[in-house]
């Protein structure tokens, strides 16, 4: 049978069985192999005494370190929670207006702000703030404000959102859904004005008599010649920039269903610390006004 | 009359199914309910109309039809698992491919479930039956046990694979990784895994050696230990019996604890000890040398089945799990290096005396490969979980590389070499059809691999770093956005890496194919010449 295994010369003894010709030498276990595992073992033991390891019947050993992952986090925590504990209270006691005045206040509000952002405001508006235009998703880098650019609306709408359910305060307002209210050649109408107010492409006949309709149905928000009203977060119509698109199929879309972009109310989930720096971020990325 | 038997079994299950398939409650059940039903509507007309007929089954020999049907399986579904898992590997790199009209079908939260199982249960456990039935008998100098219930496991085995895939594209999954399958899937696969024990046990006890071989020990400790594992972290109350959705008796972290006991032995039994017995087997065969010590299997078996259940918690470092529980688990984790290295010096050091193969046997050097990546990984394991360690290294793609590195390296290569043995031998063909192909596959394998591991590598502490990095004043460097952006590079050339992989495994079955189908049959004068 050449299945068999072949034996060398100097080649160690044999257990003497034989599987399906496989054999096997009865080499020992290897010295290094063999202190190696000692020594883990060793150490195992030693380790389970300095930290929290055996399960008794109402607790565990706790370990002569006294060691908690628990404790090592709030350690952690407390320690930067201390650190930052008096440039919190000067943000939080600051005139909104005067942070960007204040060397330190400035300073702190950009890495705070900047962090707080990229944990709780990038999902939506993007790591480096640019919103995604056309998804209803606002860019905060330009000077085009819904509801105003100062650094106080920027706060408020941080603190309390935008039509959310959870906080009574949140920035409120609603478009109609026009389907229901117009006939199909009047939104065809508006939907040319709209489109030629805002500099682009546009079928003359149709916007003149689009024209009044706008007067009659949309001026009350979005004003007489169409820039809107941050009162009511009604949107300028005669910019280039569009929350949900400009083309005439996407503007037919928002004029006859008509949109409500909600944004959740952060009074609940951050301090008011982390919304004044926060605040200060987004007001001095280019568009605060 | 045990053919009428069968026809009142397959006649009930089918109208059974039908009834269930009528009150399904969702899409997952209903199409698992008629799939059942087809099956065994078909096995029943089947059974009907080869009633009667004399049955001839030569039992004098070994049973290797079952271990050839394993050996296509395993290729098969090899080929598909790695398919899948390089697309989805460039779904992560190019999010455009989880299409818009397959969206909750083919996106990558429904296919990455279908690429584990695919490849671990699909492809490993295929393997390990073939393997383990092929290994058991010639060790053990007896025919299977059970006579056809060697067929009822491979059939078994394959309506799981089945169920639990459509399952998962459908959207029934018990939301546990490793564990997705439902309630009914699981029942099943108890019901074949029982079936799997018997058979492989019944052989053993009918051996005709004194003594049971190593690689033995290990397929057993793998059969009875996936049983126990499978068992306890499948417990669960189906809200209705004709719905696919279960929910898990225990809760909280005592399910995340129970889950990831389960999770970690099914690497430590699925992956290491059965493939041990693989290996145990089908290196010193090629090799053609005795196994380099026997104490040392004896030692490291025992202490490896002993220390791996324990090692579980190092997968819930800085949790909600206490942290005794995670101490032990790393430091059950760190004793269990040495035990794991046991198979890796008893594989290696079994080519002493027999290196020079390495230059002229592509089917060796696959093998040692696949033990030095086992070696690898079995360092690199005890390492994550020390918990500093595992403090950068978790949730990150690190954890995917070091999975990788073992699954491609070790599972992978070794089943390729075993494949590579066992097809000339169970199709009685001279030798294999092309050499020069193994050489390509081992090669794309493994540059394939080292492309995998090494951007995973990067791609996680990269990903860990920037995660964990914080300004003097404690905040958050990074948004989570950037470290995705920062890991792009890495994920082309891991899907790269994939598609070498992929490829080598396609030379692989046309290689087999041929063998097959265009080599000679071994005649008996031939039988002196060594075997390649």
């Amino acid at each position: 049978m050449t299945d068999k295994p072949t034996k060398k010369p100097g080649d160690v003894e044999t257990t003497g069985h034989s599987w399906d010709g496989i054999e096997e030498f009865n080499n020992p276990l290897p010295r290094w192999w063999l202190w190696t595992f000692y020594a883990t073992i060793f150490w195992g033991v030693l380790y389970t005494i300095a930290y929290p390891a055996w399960p008794l019947i109402s607790g565990a050993t706790p370990g002569v370190l006294g060691y908690s992952t628990r404790a090592e986090v709030a350690a952690d925590i407390t320690r930067f929670e201390e650190l930052n504990a008096p440039i919190e209270a000067k943000l939080e006691a600051a005139d909104l207006t005067a942070i960007s005045a204040d060397a330190e206040l400035a300073n702190y509000t950009q890495n705070a702000g900047a962090a707080v952002f990229k944990t709780w405001c990038a999902q939506c508006h993007g790591a480096g703030a640019a919103g995604v235009q056309g998804q209803g998703y606002p860019n905060l880098l330009d000077d085009d404000w819904l509801w105003g650019g100062s650094i106080e609306d920027i706060h408020l709408t941080i603190s309390h959102g935008i039509r959310n359910e959870e906080d009574p305060d949140a920035r409120y307002s609603e478009m109609p859904a026009f389907g229901e209210l117009l006939a199909e050649e009047e939104i065809a109408g508006v939907v040319q004005y709209v489109r030629q107010i805002s500099g682009q492409e546009a079928d003359a006949a149709l916007a003149t008599a689009g024209e009044t309709v706008f007067l009659d149905n949309c001026a009350a928000c979005h004003a007489d010649d169409g820039t809107g009203d941050r009162f009511q977060g009604a949107p300028n119509l005669t910019d280039a920039i569009w929350l949900y698109g400009g083309s005439v199929d996407d503007i037919t879309y928002t004029v006859e269903n008509a949109r409500f972009g909600v944004m959740p109310s952060w009074t609940s989930r951050l301090s008011e610390a982390e919304i004044r720096a926060v605040a200060a971020y987004v007001h001095g990325l280019g568009g605060g006004e | 009359m045990w053919d009428y038997v069968k026809m009142a079994v397959f006649g009930v299950i089918a109208v059974l199914a039908a009834i269930a398939a009528n009150y399904a409650r969702d899409v997952a059940y209903l199409v698992h309910a008629l799939i059942i039903m087809a099956v065994s509507a078909g096995m029943f007309v089947w059974v009907v109309r080869t009633a009667d007929e004399k049955k001839v089954v030569d039992t004098s020999g070994y049973m290797d039809g079952v271990v050839r049907a394993g050996v296509i399986a395993t290729a098969f579904w090899g080929v598909a698992g790695f398919l899948v898992g390089t697309f989805i590997a460039f779904q992560l790199a190019f999010p455009v491919l989880n299409f818009e009209w397959a969206e909750g079908y083919a996106n990558f939260g429904r296919l990455r479930p279908l690429h584990t199982s695919a490849v671990i249960f699909a492809f490993g456990g295929n393997a390990l039956i073939a393997t383990s039935f092929y290994v058991v008998q010639r060790t053990s100098a007896a025919r299977l046990w059970g006579g056809n219930a060697a067929w009822f496991v491979f059939w078994g085995f394959q309506l799981m694979i089945v169920l639990a895939a459509t399952g998962y594209l459908l959207g029934a999954t018990q939301s546990k990784e490793y564990a997705e399958p439902e309630w009914y899937v699981d029942i099943w696969l108890t019901i074949v895994w029982v079936v799997y024990l018997a058979v492989f046990l019944g052989t053993i006890l009918k051996r005709k050696e004194k003594h049971i071989y190593v690689a033995n020990w290990f397929y057993l400790s793998f059969i009875v230990t996936v049983a126990l594992l499978h068992v306890v972290n499948n417990l669960s109350i189906p809200v209705s019996i004709f719905g696919s959705k279960s929910v898990q008796v225990f809760a909280g972290v005592q399910d995340a604890m129970t889950q990831w006991w389960y999770g970690h032995n099914a690497v430590g039994f699925f992956l290491t000890a059965g493939f041990l017995g693989m290996m145990y087997y089908f290196v010193p065969k090629q090799a053609e040398r005795p196994v380099y010590s026997y104490k040392l299997s004896i030692i490291h078996f025992w202490a490896l089945i002993f220390l791996y259940i324990w090692a579980g918690p190092h997968h819930l470092h800085y949790t909600a799990l206490p942290d005794w529980a995670s101490t032990l688990g790393m430091v059950f984790s760190i004793i269990l290096w040495m035990p794991s290295w046991g198979g890796m010096i008893n594989g290696l050091m079994t080519l002493s005396g027999a290196w020079d193969k390495l230059r002229t046997d592509p089917i060796i050097r696959m093998m040692v490969i696949s033990i030095g990546f086992y070696g690898m990984s079995t360092f690199e394991g005890p390492m994550m979980s020390i918990r500093a360690v595992n403090s950068l290294s978790h949730y990150t793609d690190w954890t995917i590389g070091h999975v990788h590195s073992g699954a491609l390296g070790w599972n992978g290569m070794i089943t390729f070499g075993a494949l590579y043995f066992l097809t000339p031998k169970l199709w009685n063909r001279e030798g294999l059809y092309s050499l020069k192909l193994v050489d390509w596959h081992f090669w794309l394998a493994t540059i394939g691999i080292v492309l995998y591991a090494a951007s995973m590598w990067v791609s996680g502490i990269t990903e860990g770093l920037l995660w964990r990095e914080v300004d003097a004043q404690g905040f958050l460097v990074n948004s989570f956005a950037d470290t995705v952006a920062a890991k792009y590079p890495l994920y082309v050339l891991r899907g790269l890496g994939g598609v070498m992989y992929l490829t080598g495994a396609l030379i692989m079955c046309f290689n087999l194919w041929k063998t097959v189908s265009s080599v000679s049959a071994k005649s008996e004068a031939t039988t002196a010449v060594p075997a390649e």
